[in-house]
């Protein structure tokens, strides 16, 4: 197995009238060739902040602090900017939970994907076309040579997100980053572009990171799980086992308070509180005024512990099951 | 079954979208009509007795958010009937809301666009029941605290406004809202949709405890199935503006009847269940302007016949507690006879 994207203490800031708020603290994660990692957490936990600091995307007030994003071994950092360019698109490509920021709206879909691949590739336009075409088979479009023809708004919302991965798909990059591609869609829909990309990283080896706040989603889609808090990323490991056997209390938490698992009617097991402001963050833990574990110590910075393969960053871990 | 609150009786909504000044141009000329009319709602009955949640569930422009804007009297329905207590839901002469529906308030999705920013949480509060003098001047300020801390927050953050609070904070001032009309019947449209987990845990534990001190009757709209599941009695599920099926929530999701039903619970994913191999329904959700023949969901449907495909089915009792719409409850779909043929 080789390693496609590899993360290490990527720290990303934002200058706010307060003072610097760090949405990304000290992030590592490495997602190998053919696997699907899931990037879970509640909103503002940076989920997103961490897949456009892969992608380098990040403008001001942001800037990134500190760390590593190593693509295929490269590390994206130590690129200048037209070398890092290169790069995306190419070895590592991002899809949105909004198409049009992929799509434009006055292209027909055919030509804006033959550019796409012209950017990269010096092929002819008609050969462009064809990998095009290619591209929206892949992803399970029917009668794709049509639809090339079609301006975004004549596609409904699930076919404009396909022909966003497609997009993503042209240069058969080794890592992908999808940030939320099927929270707006309908769960019918959703279903059926779950399935496509399944099939899809099983067949190309393609990495994908795919951030999402639903954990359905990831626990029936992803190889492994990486759940944020406040910037942090708080439990790693194979899907299977930290949906089965949490070690974090906010994991633990998390998967507790939603309703499919629990008796109908019964109260359902909630967290206390809300999320924190970034620029208020409790010291030590950040989830220790929830936490129904913390002790003194937490007012510390909780050390990583557990495995490798299960990582768990928390002075009071849940016992391994 | 205690006798309905809501009697929804055969109700339709229909919306013309007027097509541009050109076209209408071009119509004069041509002796055409080119505006569309988008069939939101077909032909829904439904009704709730006293004290019963009812879910209604479906995907995006089904006709959801539609059919709770009829019961709460927003929309008048271009056909059929609404009965609060046997007392018609509809506009009086002058076009306004007949008071009758401060009886039945709702509950929006989005906390942040219901609440206006500009007043004060307690004034939220407490305007409709002053509007409608349901409250003593005096008592205002002391019903709008105990309102505040039925739904969980200080009486103190009266004086606050809106964007002072989280969303799952406003969530519980817009049901502080709607309580203090003490309405017969909420509308839940979409209530917890935009919440974190966590957060929805709080509010859906909220709702549930409400309901019981209460006894409220609620329309839950919602298209998330496990929510439903836990907050519903029953469940009603829509497909391109009609109901095809309804069942009490246990027995629905132990056996979904209509092919739609099963189609969805198949391409839901769920916790706790592993890598899924999803069954997810195929082809898109057609156009509510040109919705197709016979039975709507036929393209899509993999037991569809020839009669799904020029009749459409009627809404039979597959029990005493269970309605379906769908010819295989009803006789067969003509696929047996195709067959034989
Ligand atoms: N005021 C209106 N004018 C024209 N068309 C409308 C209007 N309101 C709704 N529609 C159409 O009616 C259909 C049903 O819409 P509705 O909002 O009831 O769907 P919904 O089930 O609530 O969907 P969602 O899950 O996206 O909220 C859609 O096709 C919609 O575009
Ligand atoms: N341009 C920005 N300026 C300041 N703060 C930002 C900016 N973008 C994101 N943030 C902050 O970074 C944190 C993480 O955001 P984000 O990654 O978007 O969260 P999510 O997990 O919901 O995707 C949030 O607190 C957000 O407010
Ligand atoms: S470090 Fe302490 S406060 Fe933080 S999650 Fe672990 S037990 Fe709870
Ligand atoms: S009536 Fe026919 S097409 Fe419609 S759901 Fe039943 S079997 Fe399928
Ligand atoms: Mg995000
Ligand atoms: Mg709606």
């Amino acid at each position: 197995m080789t390693v496609a994207l590899e993360v290490k203490g990527l720290t990303t800031q934002f200058g706010t009238r307060n003072g610097a708020v760090t949405a990304v603290n000290d992030v590592s994660f490495s997602v190998q060739s053919g696997r699907i990692m899931g990037l879970v957490g509640e909103s503002g936990s940076g989920k997103s902040v961490t897949g456009f600091s892969i992608m380098g995307l990040i403008d001001e007030p942001g800037r990134i602090t500190d760390g590593q994003v190593l693509v295929q071994g490269t590390n994206m950092r130590d690129l200048k900017p037209d070398a890092q360019r290169s790069m995306r698109g190419r070895n590592v490509a991002m899809v949105f939970q909004d198409p049009m920021m992929t799509l434009n709206p006055v292209l027909r879909v055919g030509d804006q994907m033959a550019m796409a691949v012209r950017v990269h590739e010096k092929v002819s336009k008609s050969a462009a076309w064809d990998r095009a075409r290619e591209a929206l088979e892949i992803v399970g479009i029917p009668a794709a040579g049509e639809r090339l023809q079609a301006y975004p708004h004549q596609l409904s919302g699930g076919m404009r997100q396909r022909v966003a991965i497609a997009t993503a798909l042209l240069h058969r990059p080794a890592v992908i980053i999808a940030d939320e591609p099927t929270t707006a869609l309908d769960v019918s829909i959703q279903g059926q572009i779950l399935a496509e990309v399944r099939r899809l990283v099983d067949e190309t080896g393609t990495a994908i990171v795919w951030v999402t706040h639903d954990l359905a989603v990831v626990s029936s889609l992803a190889d492994d799980i990486a759940v944020m808090y406040a910037g942090r990323i708080v439990e790693s490991g194979t899907a299977a086992e930290v949906i089965a056997s949490p070690r974090h209390p906010y994991t633990r938490g998390l998967i507790d308070s939603v309703p499919g698992l629990h008796e109908p009617g019964q109260k359902l097991p909630q967290i206390p509180g809300s999320t924190p402001q970034l620029a208020n963050l409790p010291s030590g833990c950040p989830f220790r005024p929830r936490c129904p574990r913390a002790t003194e110590i937490c007012a510390t910075q909780p050390p990583h512990s557990g495995t490798d393969a299960h990582s768990v960053l928390c002075h009071h871990p849940l016992e391994a099951s | 079954m205690t006798d309905p609150i809501l009697q929804i009786d055969a109700v339709s909504k229909r919306f013309t979208r007027s097509p541009g000044v050109l076209l209408k141009g071009l119509d004069r000329l041509t002796g055409r009509d080119s505006s569309q009319t988008v069939h939101a709602v077909t032909d829904v009955s439904l009704s709730v007795p006293r004290g019963e949640v009812l879910g209604i569930v479906g995907e995006s422009g089904c006709g959801k958010s539609t059919l709770g804007r009829i019961v709460s009297g927003i929309y008048t329905p271009s056909a059929g009937k609404v009965t609060l207590d046997g007392d018609p839901v509809a506009r009086d002469s002058r076009g306004n809301v007949d008071k009758l529906t401060t009886r039945v308030q709702m509950i929006h999705q989005d906390p942040f666009a219901s609440l206006n920013p500009r007043m004060k949480v307690g004034e939220i509060i407490a305007e409709g029941p002053r509007i409608h003098g349901l409250i003593p001047a005096k008592d205002v300020q002391s019903k709008v605290r105990a309102l505040l801390e039925q739904v969980g927050l200080e009486g103190a953050y009266a004086n606050r406004l809106p964007h002072q609070f989280s969303g799952g904070q406003r969530q519980r001032v817009a049901i502080a809202r709607a309580l203090a009309m003490q309405p017969e019947l909420l509308v839940l449209d979409e209530a917890v949709a935009s919440l974190d987990v966590s957060i929805q845990a709080q509010v859906l534990n909220l709702f549930m405890d409400l309901r019981k001190q209460l006894d409220l009757t609620a329309l839950f709209i919602s298209h998330d199935l496990s929510v439903v599941r836990h907050v519903c009695d029953r469940v009603a599920i829509m497909y391109l503006g009609r109901v095809v099926e309804t069942a009490p929530a246990n027995q629905l999701y132990e056996k979904p009847l209509h092919p739609y039903t099963s189609a969805l619970f198949g391409s839901v994913p769920t916790l706790g269940t592993g890598r899924a191999r999803f069954q997810p329904i195929k082809g898109e959700i057609p156009s509510p302007i040109n919705p197709p023949k016979g039975c709507a969901f036929h393209p899509r449907c993999p037991l569809a016949g020839p009669r799904c495909r020029v009749e459409v089915p009627r809404v039979v009792n597959a029990s005493s507690e269970r309605s379906v719409a769908c010819h295989i409850q009803d006789g067969g779909t003509g696929a047996e006879n195709e067959a034989a043929a």
